[in-house]
């Protein structure tokens, strides 16, 4: 987060006069980073299976949230289609992973082929998906490709609901335990004890999530601070002026689309393994909705930004379901109190208009705000348009770089 | 042929209730830029008011405390939200209405439960013969009724002044703040109008032949976006067209569901969003939308 473009470009003009700050700055970071670390792969050895099965759907959310900012927030190519690509992914690793045989009425199909080239083949197949759809989207403006990719999804709910051999139709099928190698992601075989704490399932699942989400983010975050990044970047703000520097404009929407859908495809399978089946309602509109409540309320753009929202909104449910007696508002799915899902919703839904209206670089905004507040008096506050700025306001503010985070 | 000419006259039925909901998509681009995804849930609004309304009011006092109140929630909308961004990207607008959009549809949804709600048309459930050709009485009546809103719509737009206070601001929103006209206004009332348009549709949507009013009104109001999206999203005339080649299309997809079974059952339901994708293929603008030009 620290390291935004615009950040970095303040730094770099002010430098001259502040060379005490930044070396300050590079020490703390990796230091945060490394404990954050530390605290995570320490995590099984102290909580209760619970957090960690959570701590696996928030990474899936992660990965998913990621993707979906490079596409939204980087390039600002609004898109709802999201849950497709997400759909694509999981139901390729069951279908490649899972066994064929008969589940109840349905006839299932599958390759049976090692979890890993399914997990693979999950992340292929949904860039090839996205690859297709590319022609459509690159051509597309703004908002007429938010409303198309609407039109995936639902395509999607109509062939995993008929699409019964391979999807498990409108039931779904159960996803394939995840191994690498001979080390089953179960509970047993082999059986493991680290300080005598038994490493079963959940605890394995999770060293799989912080390892995909942590490769997730360090892709993301140098993507962005390469050229072709920043000619993503500049797509968003410009299209002309984008092409005027040389930047294959319908190339490099193509290429945000098809990486987008396959960090989608990865979080598809991860989805499936926190769950531990698919079903044809886990990836609805309702989905791709939520993702994009991540990013808009992580900030736009920010690859930091997307953990935190993906934090935030993949867990909060779960938090609610669980301590539902505690939390107030919220009761049992009873009369009077809300159920935690709605809570949970209404919760977003409010988030998105606030976050919208009054802070729209979101939590990666506000925490950079936080950051400057002590270094740079008045200088924190960050121009008012989202960073999602296709903004067609040609007014005088030429070279200088939008103040959002932009990067990381 | 007999079938044929039956799905002709139910699939136009249905493209005029799209239709209605399409322009109010397209009044609200117009007027104000955004592409208004709280529509759906607007929808299911009105047509829960009606539905609860109806006992206490009677029908008809229902139907126009319920559309009232359709269009008051678009005004707050419009108050509350969308006027303070004025100037924001258009995708920080949709994103904000999609915001609206949870949680209106949550509430909705928990109020509703799973029971269906049931309006009690005073045309009920019959259904009207023309010749060999059946179509239900409320499918007829919204054909008509949705004929004339729409007529009204287009009379205003070109000679009220509203109506021409908002091609022009439409057409170049600075010049026009220039020339006196309130942007503020034209787009409050747009939503406005939007609002009636939907909470019409709604009253009509959960008529027969659907059983009534339940959460897949949403889904079924989420069909107009490819109508508008189709007919060009800045063209009024588009929305008719799109709404009336999306009901048809699907009408005839559900029609002749036994013949296409190989795609899947309820295939109707995705038709429309398969024929708008297909028409961007060609047009990225839709049929009669603004191509965009960029000037360099």
């Amino acid at each position: 987060m620290s390291e935004s473009t615009a950040t970095a470009a303040r730094g770099a003009t002010r430098s001259t006069g502040r060379t005490a700050a930044g070396p300050r700055r590079s020490l703390l970071r990796p230091l945060l980073l490394a404990v954050v670390l530390l605290v995570a792969l320490a995590l099984p050895l102290y909580v209760e299976e619970f957090w960690l099965r959570t701590g696996f759907a928030v990474c899936g959310a992660v990965v998913g949230a990621i993707g979906l900012n490079l596409l939204v927030g980087t390039t600002g190519q609004l898109s709802l289609a999201h849950a497709f690509f997400l759909a694509v992914g999981a139901v390729t690793y069951v279908f490649v992973s899972g066994e064929s045989g008969g589940l109840g009425l349905a006839d299932l199909s599958g390759l049976a082929w090692p979890p890993v080239v399914g997990m693979i083949a999950g992340v292929l197949l949904a860039g090839l998906a996205g690859l297709l759809f590319s022609p459509i989207a690159a051509r597309l403006r703004g908002i007429y490709l938010g409303v198309a990719s609407l039109g995936l999804v639902f395509i999607g709910q109509h062939v995993l609901n008929s699409w019964t051999q391979v999807t498990g139709g409108f039931n779904g099928r159960s996803a394939p335990e995840f191994s690498l190698f001979g080390f089953t992601f179960g509970n047993t075989d082999p059986d493991l004890y680290v300080l005598e704490v038994p490493f079963r399932e959940a605890e394995r699942l999770w060293y799989l999530g912080l390892v995909l989400a942590l490769g997730a983010y360090l892709f993301a975050r140098n993507l962005l601070r390469s050229r072709p990044g920043r000619a993503l970047q500049t797509l968003r703000d410009s299209e002309v002026a984008a092409s005027v520097m040389g930047v294959n404009v319908q190339r490099y929407k193509a290429r945000v689309f098809l990486v987008s859908s396959m960090y989608a495809g990865l979080a598809g399978v991860m989805y499936a393994l926190s769950i531990g089946s698919i079903a044809p309602e886990s990836f609805g509109l309702e989905v791709s909705i939520l993702y994009l409540a991540m990013i808009v309320l992580g900030g736009l753009g920010s690859v930091g930004g997307a953990v935190l929202g993906a934090l935030f909104v993949s867990a909060l449910p779960l938090v609610f379901q669980r301590y539902a007696d505690v939390v107030p508002l919220v009761g049992g799915s009873g009369e009077g109190g809300l159920a935690p899902g709605e809570a949970a919703r209404f919760l977003f839904g409010l988030a998105i208009i606030l976050v919208i209206l009054f802070q729209p670089a979101g939590l990666a905004g506000l925490a950079d705000r936080f950051r400057r507040r002590g270094r740079d008096p008045g200088g924190g506050r960050p121009t008012s348009a989202s960073a999602a700025a296709t903004s067609s306001s040609t007014t005088a503010v030429p070279s200088d770089p939008p103040a959002q985070g932009s990067t990381s | 042929m007999t079938q044929f000419l039956s799905l002709l006259l139910n699939g136009i039925s249905l493209g005029a209730i799209y239709a209605l909901i399409a322009l109010g998509f397209v009044v609200i681009f117009k007027a104000s830029e955004v592409v208004s995804f709280t529509h759906g849930s607007l929808l299911l609004l009105g047509a829960y008011s009606i539905a609860r309304l109806s006992e206490p009011l009677g029908f008809y006092l229902a139907v126009v405390v319920g559309v009232a109140i359709t269009a008051f929630a678009a005004f707050l909308i419009e108050r509350l939200i969308i006027n303070r961004l004025r100037g924001a990207p258009v995708i920080s607008l949709a994103i904000v209405t999609i915001g609206v959009d949870i949680i209106l549809l949550t509430e909705l949804i928990r109020r509703i439960g799973s029971d269906i709600l049931n309006v009690p048309h005073p045309w009920g459930g019959g259904s009207v013969r023309i010749g060999d050709v059946g179509i239900s009485e409320n499918r007829l009546i919204a054909t008509l009724v949705a004929g004339v809103l729409i007529a009204l719509f287009f009379l205003a737009f070109k000679f009220s002044n509203w109506g021409v206070a908002m091609r022009a601001s439409a057409e170049d929103g600075e010049t026009a703040a220039l020339m006196g006209i309130r942007l503020g206004r034209v787009s409050v009332l747009a939503w406005v109008i939007a609002g009636v348009l939907a909470g019409v549709a709604a009253l009509f949507l959960v008529g027969s032949p659907t059983p009534g009013v339940s959460p897949t009104a949403y889904s079924v109001a989420l069909r107009a976006f490819p109508a508008a999206i189709l007919g060009g999203l800045d063209s009024t005339g588009g929305a008719l067209v799109g709404g009336l080649l999306i009901g048809l299309a699907e009408s005839f997809a559900a029609g002749y569901q036994d013949q296409l079974l190989f795609l899947g059952r309820g295939f109707g339901d995705v038709v429309p969003y398969i024929v708008m994708i297909a028409v961007l293929l060609f047009r990225p603008s839709g049929l009669f939308g603004t191509r965009e030009l960029t000037r360099v």
